[in-house]
């Protein structure tokens, strides 16, 4: 019995190593990235893979399934927009905003969607996003179907050049990081473990005296927040914020990302978007449907692929060898 | 009564729930007219022997025949029209259907069934009630009109499980009365039940099961002699 | 002329109008939604989708060969629920064992590669289909003008409800299909064909989108988009509802579009989203629904 402790300590220990030295090629990829590729396709990427991580905060660790994850990160898109371009607050002022905007609708379409489980959850942020949808289609403040354009990226903390593409990028890199890492540090507390708990038995979790709701509305908070953020930042990154990012298909799409990445694992997700994202920008030089496309992809996924990349590699052989450990 | 043709034989059946398995190898034998009833205590397996063989239970091994047929391989619609009727134990009634809807659910699967009438006529309650939902009857009532639907679709055997829990002493009582017309009639009853008398009351032969096995089998003749190591294993 | 609370009392009558056909269409497609959903536990995100395919089908009958609304009545649902009984029976089932959202994710899925692949080839544009000669004009009532196919969408459409209505609640089919809803094992050791009556649901349920999709058509235009945003109307109308009755469904769909129709009266701006509103405060008050069973 010893023996095969310290063996698997050991081969923790060494996936440990395996896993910081992936995560350092992944890093130092990123930093040399913009000097081969294009930085606005490559801050896009990032950008969604930041939205599906905070989606997969939800889904993946709470295993709370939302419909409406496009109402944060477009909604944010346009706080953002307004804010930098209208009142003319500084760059992180404005991505500030949008995440505090992309909270606080968390707060209410949270408060009524926990109301119900499962599918019903999922079909009530769908019609609250969608309620917003409309909202955004006849408001005067988002410019209706033309949407908030030629929105200023402005200098950050008055003194970098945010309109410089590698400025632009290192910032946006930036961003990711601390999200992902936000992500990953609430994962991995007390409070993530008791999310998790609630994903894998709601009624024990009830029964050990957890306040469920206030866990499941505190987790729906903070993943439309960190979806705000990544919202915010791509309208600074493109400048402009429409539609297109607050329809139910732009919510449908996040779950695809992560759903094809592998649910519930750190890495899925931003390998889902940036499959997808470069998937979507290859269809869109071919004239080929993106839509037709996509929704193979999904059906797909949940017929034959429900671990996603991540989980499948975690559970294959390769991962076993390289000692990976392979989750629950 | 060992002159009888042999109806339902399970052989070395195994059966898991999930990754847990239930049952190690079950063997047992009903010949056509038995009222045959597994005793044990709770968690033995008797109920997952019954929806085993019914085939509700998917995950099993073995081999069971009945009426000579093989049972192992067809779909569960199939075991019905093979001829077994199942009284499963939360009875099964439908809320969303009346009484008579529930009563005329299960299709007919052989000519020998009985018809609407008499049932009405061994039920008479039943008629009474015919057009109420059909959960808002009694425990009793609902215990009968489980009993009665399968009897209308003219199945050779019946699997009931435990058709006494939770109801009163006279119900108890009339259920045994109907079992006693339905064994005059011929059916072939496969029983599972915890009420100890009221089973020796109509069985022709019992099986004891203990962990996932049948540990022993024997004629109600060898009741009397065999009562004190019954109700050691029982736990009664 | 006649006020009513402040409205010319035609222009009140004709929002009333608008909102009892969307109300129509409403409840057709929340009671096909409801007994999809009743007995597979799939909320079919491409009911939008099959109810565009419907009036698609009807159109291109017309066009391709000359097949009249009459008959595309009967033939596009069938044709559109031949697809859904295809889908159920080789992808759909699959997916029972799992948790439900994965057949919500399923559909959704099928009704992104439905709703491109029409437009990919047919456009986003909408195509006219003309209304049938012998419904088309309309009367006067006296106190309103009444387009004789509005007329007729909302007789049919009530038809089209309570004949649902009465074949699950009165026939022995429905029997099958109320039992089964509620405990699908114990039918099926019953001997009946479970597996065969899920897919026959669905079959079922997608017909009855493309039916109302087909009578939807000389209404609105045929575009390969008309149904993707109604669906999410629909899911609200469901979970104001409840899903546990089909008669809940319908009530639920017609009040809704009727309650939609006269916002537009009073409060213009908000008569896209009355409607989520709604489900917000019904999910306040009562969270299971108006008429829900289940928590």
């Amino acid at each position: 019995m010893t023996e095969i402790t310290i063996s698997s300590e050991t081969r923790r220990q060494s996936a440990n190593r395996i896993q910081l030295a992936l995560l350092a090629v992944l890093m130092i990829g990123l930093l040399i990235a913009p000097f081969v590729l294009y930085p606005v396709f490559l801050m896009k990427v990032l950008c969604f893979a930041l939205f599906a991580s905070a989606f997969n905060l939800l889904l993946g660790f709470t295993g709370l399934l939302s419909f409406g994850h496009a109402a944060f990160f477009g909604g944010a898109a346009y706080f953002t927009a307004h804010a930098v371009k209208e009142w003319g607050v500084p760059p992180e002022a404005g991505i500030l905003l949008g995440v505090v905007g992309a909270a606080f609708m968390g707060l209410i379409i949270g408060f009524f969607a926990i109301r119900r489980q499962g599918i019903y959850f999922a079909m009530i942020t769908l019609a609250l996003s969608q309620m917003f949808f409309f909202f955004c289609l006849q408001s005067n403040f988002t410019k209706g179907e033309d949407g908030l354009q030629g929105v200023p990226r402005g200098h950050l903390l008055g003194f970098i050049d945010l309109s410089q593409p590698l400025n632009m990028y290192f910032f946006v890199l930036l961003v990711f990081v601390v999200g992902i890492f936000a992500v990953w540090r609430i994962v991995h507390s007390p409070f993530g473990m008791i999310l998790r708990s609630i994903r894998e038995n709601e009624n024990r979790a009830i029964s050990l005296g957890y306040s469920v709701s206030l866990y499941k509305l505190s987790a729906f908070v903070m993943s439309a927040a960190l979806a705000g953020l990544a919202g915010g930042l791509k309208a600074l990154v493109f400048q402009f914020a429409t539609l297109t990012d607050v329809t139910w298909q732009m919510s449908g799409e996040v779950i695809l990302m992560t759903l094809l990445g592998g649910i519930g694992t750190i890495f899925g997700p931003i390998l889902g978007a940036t499959f997808i994202v470069t998937l979507q920008n290859y269809l869109s030089t071919t004239g080929f449907p993106v839509t037709v496309i996509t929704g193979i992809i999904f059906i797909i996924c949940v017929l034959l692929f429900r671990r996603g990349i991540v989980g499948e590699f975690n559970a294959s052989r390769l991962a076993a060898k390289l000692g990976f450990r392979s989750k629950n | 009564m060992t002159d009888r043709q042999s109806l339902l034989s399970v052989r070395g059946l195994n059966a898991w729930y999930d990754e847990s398995h239930i049952l190690h190898g079950v063997d047992l034998e009903v010949r056509e007219g038995e009222t045959v009833t597994i005793l044990g205590r709770n968690g033995m397996g008797k109920t997952t022997t019954l929806r085993s063989i019914m085939g509700i239970l998917r995950k099993r091994t073995g081999a069971i025949d009945f009426d000579g047929k093989d049972l192992m391989n067809r779909p569960l619609h199939h075991t019905a029209r093979a001829g077994i009727g199942f009284v499963p134990e939360e009875r099964g009634i439908f809320a969303t259907l009346s009484v008579e809807e529930n009563l005329m659910l299960p299709p007919i699967v052989s000519k020998n069934g009985m018809s609407v009438d008499e049932i009405y006529e061994l039920f008479p309650n039943l008629k009474e009630r015919r057009s109420s939902q059909g959960t808002k009857l009694s425990g009793g009532e609902q215990q009968m009109l489980a009993m009665a639907r399968m009897l209308r679709t003219g199945v050779k055997m019946l699997l009931l499980d435990e058709p006494t829990e939770g109801l009163a002493p006279v119900i108890v009582q009339r259920i045994g009365e109907i079992l006693q017309t339905l064994k005059q009639r011929g059916m072939t009853i496969l029983l599972v039940e915890q009420n100890f008398r009221f089973a020796s009351k109509i069985s022709d032969r019992f099986y004891v099961m203990d962990h996932g096995v049948v540990t022993e089998g024997f004629d109600v003749a060898e009741l009397p002699a065999r009562m004190d190591t019954l109700h050691e294993v029982l736990g009664v | 002329m006649m006020m009513i609370f402040g409205i010319p009392i035609q222009a009140f009558l004709g929002q009333l109008l608008i909102g009892l056909i969307n109300g129509s269409f409403y409840a057709m497609l929340s009671l096909g939604l409801a007994i999809i959903f009743g007995l597979l536990r799939v909320i079919n995100f491409a009911h939008g989708a099959q109810y565009m395919m419907g009036a698609f089908v009807g159109f291109l009958l017309l066009s391709w060969i000359g097949i009249n609304y009459w008959l595309a009545l009967l033939v596009a649902p069938v044709i559109v629920g031949i697809t859904g009984i295809v889908i159920e029976r080789f992808a759909l089932r699959r997916l029972y064992n799992l948790d439900h959202l994965y057949g919500l994710l399923f559909t959704f899925g099928l009704a992104l590669v439905i709703e491109g692949g029409f437009r990919y080839v047919y456009g986003s544009s909408g195509q006219p289909y003309a209304t049938p000669d012998i419904l088309s004009g309309g009367v006067n009532l006296g106190f309103m003008y009444l387009p004789i196919y509005r007329g007729w969408v909302v007789v049919a459409s009530l038809i089209v409800c309570i004949g649902t209505w009465l074949l699950i609640e009165k026939t022995k089919l429905g029997a099958y299909l109320r039992a089964a809803t509620e405990n699908p094992t114990l039918v099926q050791s019953f001997g009946i064909n479970v597996p065969f009556l899920l897919t026959l649901t669905y079959g079922l349920g997608t017909a009855l989108a493309a039916l109302a999709g087909i009578m939807a058509a000389p209404i609105y235009q045929v575009s390969p988009l008309m149904g993707s945003n109604l669906v999410i109307v629909v899911f609200a109308i469901v979970v104001v509802g409840g899903m546990g009755s089909i008669m809940g469904a319908i009530v639920t769909g017609y009040m809704l579009g009727i309650l939609e129709g006269l916002t537009k009266v009073f409060y213009p701006e908000a008569s896209n989203i009355v409607i989520f509103v709604i489900m917000a405060i019904v999910l306040l008050v009562r969270p299971a629904g108006l008429f829900g069973r289940d928590v």
